[in-house]
C-alpha cells in the first residue's frame, strides 16, 4: 500500500478512534453504567464523576508507562542481563566490561566537556543576544535570525558546519570558510590579537564568572547567612558540591589561559579541523552552541522584558552605567531563568547523538555518550553494554528530574 | 531603557552594530550552504562560495574549432568564432591568454601568437579568435588555448533538479520526503489528541492521585528517550509491529506526550474558572466543555505543541533510524538520506548542499510562518 494513503488511514483511525474512544466511554458511563436518571440519579452522577478523569486519562496514561515508564525498568533489568547468555542475570558485569573500555572513558570525558561549554556558551551568548536586541527597532528581525537554526535538523547543522570546516590541499583555494579564515593568519600581530588575546578574555571572563560562582555559593556559609536566612543543613554539602565545581573549571581556565599564549600555532597549514584530538570537540559544540543560542535568547529575552522598570529606573537616576544596570540589577532578577535555560540546554547536550554521528561517528576522540550507545546497541549489537551506558545517561539527568518535579511540586502549593 | 541609549549614542552605535554583527555571524555558515546548491560541482570545488557573489576570475583551458571548420580566404586558412561560444561556456572577459600550459598568462588580448607552421592565433578580450595558417589546417580536434578570464556570478538550479526530479537512486530525495512528510503528519495529529484529553482531567477535574501524576509527568518530561530504544524496539517486533510507519508513529506519540500534556495543562489552567462553571450550571458534560469551550480556547497551546512536535519528528534522526528504517532503505527519511549522502558522497558538496536544503526549507518555512506560536510555547514549556 501507499504508504502516503496508509499515512492518511492512520491520521483518520488513530485521531477517529481516539474522539471515538472518548466519545463513546464517556456514553457508555453515562448512559448504561450509572444512568443520570431514576432511583440513584444523584449517586449515580457522582460515581461517573469518579470514573470520568481515569477515561479522559486513560490513553496517555497507557502510552507513558508503555512508551517511558516501562522502558526505565527494562533498559534497567536490560543492564544487568548478558544477551549472548540468554538474558541470563550477571549483575553489574556489563557496567564493568563498559568501565574498562578506554571508548567510554573518552566518551565521558567529552560529554562533561560538553556539558560546561556548550550551555554555558549558549546561555552567555543568548543573554549578549537578548539585551543588545531588546534595545533597537530592528530588534525582532534579529531576533528572529538568531532563532533560525533552531529550526533546523541536528543533521542539516551538520552539513553545514562541515562546509564550514571543508580543507583543500594546501596548494588549492580552500572552500571552507575557516580554513580560508586560518590561512590569513600569518603568526602577525592580527594573529597574536585573535588567536591568543581575544580567546584569552573570553576564557578569563568565564574564569571570573566562575570565582564570582565559588563567592556566591560559599558567602552564606563563610558569614553564618544560612542559619539566618533559614537555609536547610543539606544545603551545606551542595554548596561545596559546587563550589568545589566551579573552582576546578576556575583552574582549568587559568591553565588554559596559560596554554593559550606558550601553545605554537601551525599557521600557513591548512587544518582538517575535525581531525585535531581534543579541539574538534569544540568544533562539534559550535554546532549545538549554533542551534541552542536563539532558545536562549528568546528565553531570556522574555524575562528581560519582565524585570520591574522601577528597579531599572531607580538605578539609571543613582548613575549607574549601563554595565551595572545589566550585570547588578538586571542579571540578579532573572538568575532562575537562567537557570531554567541552562538546565535545558544541559537535557539536550546529554542527548545529543545526530551531530557527532553525521559528522565524526565518535572517530577522533570525538565520542559522546549517547553515540556510544547507539554504537553498542546497534552495531556492535551488545544490548548488554548498550543499556548500561544509557542508565549511565539516565543518572546523569537524574538531579535535573528531581529537581524539575521538586519546583514543580512547590509552585503547585 | 531608550533613556540610556538615548543619552549616549555612541553606545548605541556599538549595539546596532554588535547585534548585526552577531546576526551576520548566525547567518553566514547557512548562507553558504544555501549559496552552494545553486553552484556547479566545478565552481565548489574550485573555490569559496563566498567568490560566487562577486565578479570571479577563472583559468579555462578551452579550444578552438577544429580543422574541418575552416574557410579559405585567398591564400590563408583561417579558423574563426568565438572562444566561449564554441566551448559552451557563457561570456566573459579575458584577461590574459596562452597556448600552452605553461605559459597561460604570455599574451594580453589583442595580441597575435605566433605558432610556427600552425600558424598565427589572435585573441580578443571577448573572446573573439582567428587563426591564421598559410597552409591548410589539418587533423581531428582544434588546438587548446588557455585563458584567465573573469566571469560574472552564474548559478544553477540543476542541482535542485538532480536531488528533486531525477530519480536517482542515490541522490533523490524526493522519496525521502513523503516518507518524511508520512512519519510526520501522524505523529503530530495524534498526540495532541490524547494529551487534549489528559490535560483537561489534570487540569479541571478533581480526582485522586491528580498531584503525583502531573509530577509523574514533569519526571518523564526529561527521560532520555536513548532508554526506550532497546525495549521498544524488543517489544514492537515481539507484537509483530516490526520496523515501520506504525511503529515510529507510535514511539513519536509516546515521545511527545510528556511535553504536549505539560504545555496543555499549563494553559488550560490559566482558562478562566467561571466559563467552565456556567457550563456545567446549564448542564454540559465534561465530554461538551472540553470539545466545544475548552479545545477551541486552547487553541494557541495546540498550535505552540504541534509546531514542537513537528520540528522535532520531521527533523528526528535517532527514533526513525531505530524504529523505522529496515534493511531494504525503502523507508529511509530525509535525515538519514543526508548522512547516508555524507558517507558516500562526502566530497560532493552540490547534491550534499542542495539535499540539506531540500530537508531544511520545510521546517525553516513553518518556523517564520508560525514563529509567535512557537516562542510562546517554548515560554510556556522550557523544560523538555
Amino acid at each position: 500500500m501507499n504508504p502516503a494513503l496508509q499515512g492518511l488511514i492512520t491520521i483518520v483511525i488513530g485521531v477517529g478512534g481516539c474522539l471515538a474512544y472518548f466519545y463513546l466511554s464517556n456514553q457508555f458511563l453515562d448512559r448504561v453504567l450509572f444512568p443520570g436518571t431514576g432511583e440513584h440519579a444523584g449517586r449515580n452522577i457522582n460515581r461517573a464523576n469518579q470514573i470520568r478523569p481515569w477515561l479522559f486519562l486513560f490513553p496517555a496514561i497507557f502510552a507513558l508507562t508503555l512508551y517511558l515508564a516501562y522502558p526505565v525498568v527494562e533498559t534497567l533489568r536490560l543492564s544487568l542481563t548478558d544477551r549472548n547468555a540468554g538474558g541470563a542475570f550477571v549483575g553489574l558485569a556489563n557496567y564493568r566490561q563498559m568501565m574498562d573500555e578506554p571508548k567510554f572513558w573518552e566518551a565521558m570525558k567529552n560529554n562533561m566537556l560538553w556539558l560546561i561549554v556548550v550551555p554555558a556558551a549558549a546561555t552567555a551568548f543568548g543573554l549578549l543576544a537578548a539585551q543588545l536586541t531588546d534595545r533597537i527597532k530592528w530588534g525582532n528581525i534579529a531576533k528572529s535570525l538568531i532563532f533560525m537554526p533552531m529550526a533546523i535538523s541536528f543533521v542539516g547543522a551538520s552539513v553545514i558546519f562541515k562546509l564550514v570546516y571543508d580543507t583543500r590541499a594546501a596548494d588549492q583555494d580552500q572552500i571552507g570558510v575557516l580554513n580560508a579564515l586560518w590561512l590569513t593568519f600569518d603568526g602577525e600581530t592580527s594573529s597574536l590579537i585573535f588567536l591568543r588575546l581575544v580567546p584569552a578574555i573570553i576564557v578569563l571572563a568565564f574564569g571570573a564568572f566562575m570565582a564570582y560562582g565559588i563567592y556566591l555559593t560559599l558567602r552564606p556559609l563563610i558569614w553564618g547567612e544560612a542559619e539566618r536566612g533559614g537555609g536547610s543543613w543539606w544545603t551545606v554539602p551542595l554548596r561545596a558540591a559546587v563550589a568545589i565545581g566551579a573552582a576546578w573549571l576556575l583552574w582549568l581556565s587559568l591553565k588554559s589561559i596559560f596554554n593559550l599564549f606558550t601553545v605554537t600555532l601551525p599557521y600557513g597549514e591548512p587544518q582538517t579541523w575535525l581531525t585535531v584530538p581534543f579541539w574538534n570537540n569544540f568544533f562539534l559544540m559550535v554546532v549545538l552552541i549554533w542551534i541552542q543560542t536563539g532558545f536562549a535568547m528568546v528565553i531570556l529575552s522574555a524575562a528581560l522584558r519582565g524585570i520591574p522598570e522601577e528597579t531599572i529606573e531607580a538605578a539609571i537616576i543613582d548613575g549607574a552605567s549601563p554595565f551595572d544596570i545589566f550585570f547588578k540589577i538586571k542579571v540578579p532578577q532573572i538568575m532562575s531563568t537562567i537557570v531554567v535555560v541552562w538546565t535545558t540546554i544541559t537535557l539536550v547536550v546529554l542527548k545529543v547523538f545526530d551531530i557527532v554521528y553525521a559528522m565524526t561517528n565518535g572517530q577522533w576522540e570525538t565520542q559522546v555518550l549517547a553515540n556510544y550507545m547507539y554504537d553498542k546497541l546497534f552495531r556492535a549489537n551488545d544490548w548488554g553494554v548498550g543499556s548500561a551506558s544509557a542508565i549511565i545517561i539516565m543518572l546523569l539527568v537524574t538531579p535535573i528530574l528531581i529537581w524539575n518535579v521538586y519546583t514543580t511540586r512547590k509552585e503547585m502549593r | 531603557m531608550s533613556s540610556i541609549a538615548g543619552s549616549k549614542s555612541g553606545l548605541t552605535w556599538a549595539v546596532h552594530i554588535s547585534v548585526l554583527l552577531l546576526v551576520l555571524l548566525w547567518l553566514f555558515p547557512t548562507i553558504g550552504l544555501l549559496i552552494s546548491s545553486f553552484r556547479t560541482s566545478d565552481q565548489i570545488a574550485t573555490s569559496g562560495w563566498w567568490d560566487a557573489l562577486f565578479t570571479q576570475e577563472q583559468n579555462m583551458v578551452l579550444r578552438a574549432k577544429p580543422p574541418k571548420a575552416q574557410n579559405q580566404e585567398g591564400a590563408t586558412w583561417v579558423i574563426s568564432g568565438n572562444i566561449f561560444a564554441d566551448n559552451d561556456e557563457s561570456p566573459a572577459t579575458i584577461s590574459v591568454w596562452g597556448t600552452s600550459s605553461r605559459e597561460i598568462s604570455k599574451y594580453t588580448p589583442g595580441e597575435t601568437a605566433d605558432l610556427g607552421d600552425k600558424g598565427k592565433l589572435t585573441v580578443e578580450a571577448n573572446g573573439d579568435y582567428r587563426l591564421e595558417n598559410t597552409t591548410e589546417f589539418s587533423g581531428k580536434r582544434g588546438g587548446r588555448v588557455f585563458v584567465t578570464a573573469t566571469a560574472p556570478p552564474k548559478f544553477t538550479l540543476d542541482n535542485y533538479r538532480t536531488v528533486l526530479f531525477s530519480g536517482s537512486t542515490t541522490d533523490s530525495m524526493a522519496k525521502a520526503f513523503f516518507n518524511t512528510l508520512t512519519v510526520t503528519i501522524p505523529a503530530t495529529i495524534i498526540p495532541i489528541v490524547i494529551a487534549a484529553f489528559a490535560a483537561y482531567a489534570l487540569a479541571w477535574m478533581r480526582f485522586p492521585g491528580r498531584a503525583l501524576l502531573i509530577a509523574a509527568v514533569v519526571g518523564l518530561l526529561v527521560v532520555p528517550l536513548q532508554l526506550a530504544l532497546i525495549p521498544l524496539l524488543r517489544l514492537h517486533l515481539a507484537i509483530g509491529i516490526g520496523k515501520g510507519y506504525l511503529g515510529v508513529w507510535l514511539a513519536h506519540t509516546g515521545f511527545g506526550l510528556p511535553l504536549a500534556i505539560y504545555l496543555l495543562r499549563n494553559y488550560m489552567v490559566g482558562l478562566p474558572r467561571d466559563i467552565i462553571e456556567n457550563a456545567k450550571v446549564d448542564g454540559a458534560t465534561d465530554f461538551q466543555i472540553f470539545t466545544r469551550i475548552i479545545l477551541p480556547l486552547s487553541f494557541p497551546a495546540l498550535a505552540s505543541f504541534a509546531i514542537f512536535q513537528f520540528l522535532w519528528t520531521w527533523n528526528d534522526l535517532l527514533v526513525a533510524k531505530v524504529f523505522l528504517i529496515d534493511a531494504t532503505g525503502e523507508t529511509t527519511v530525509m535525515t538519514n538520506q543526508i548522512v547516508e549522502l555524507l558517507g558516500t558522497r562526502g566530497g560532493n558538496w552540490e547534491i550534499l548542499a542542495t539535499a540539506a536544503f531540500v530537508s531544511i526549507a520545510v521546517p525553516l518555512a513553518v518556523f517564520f510562518a508560525m514563529q509567535r506560536y512557537l516562542v510562546r510555547g517554548l515560554l510556556a514549556g522550557s523544560v523538555k
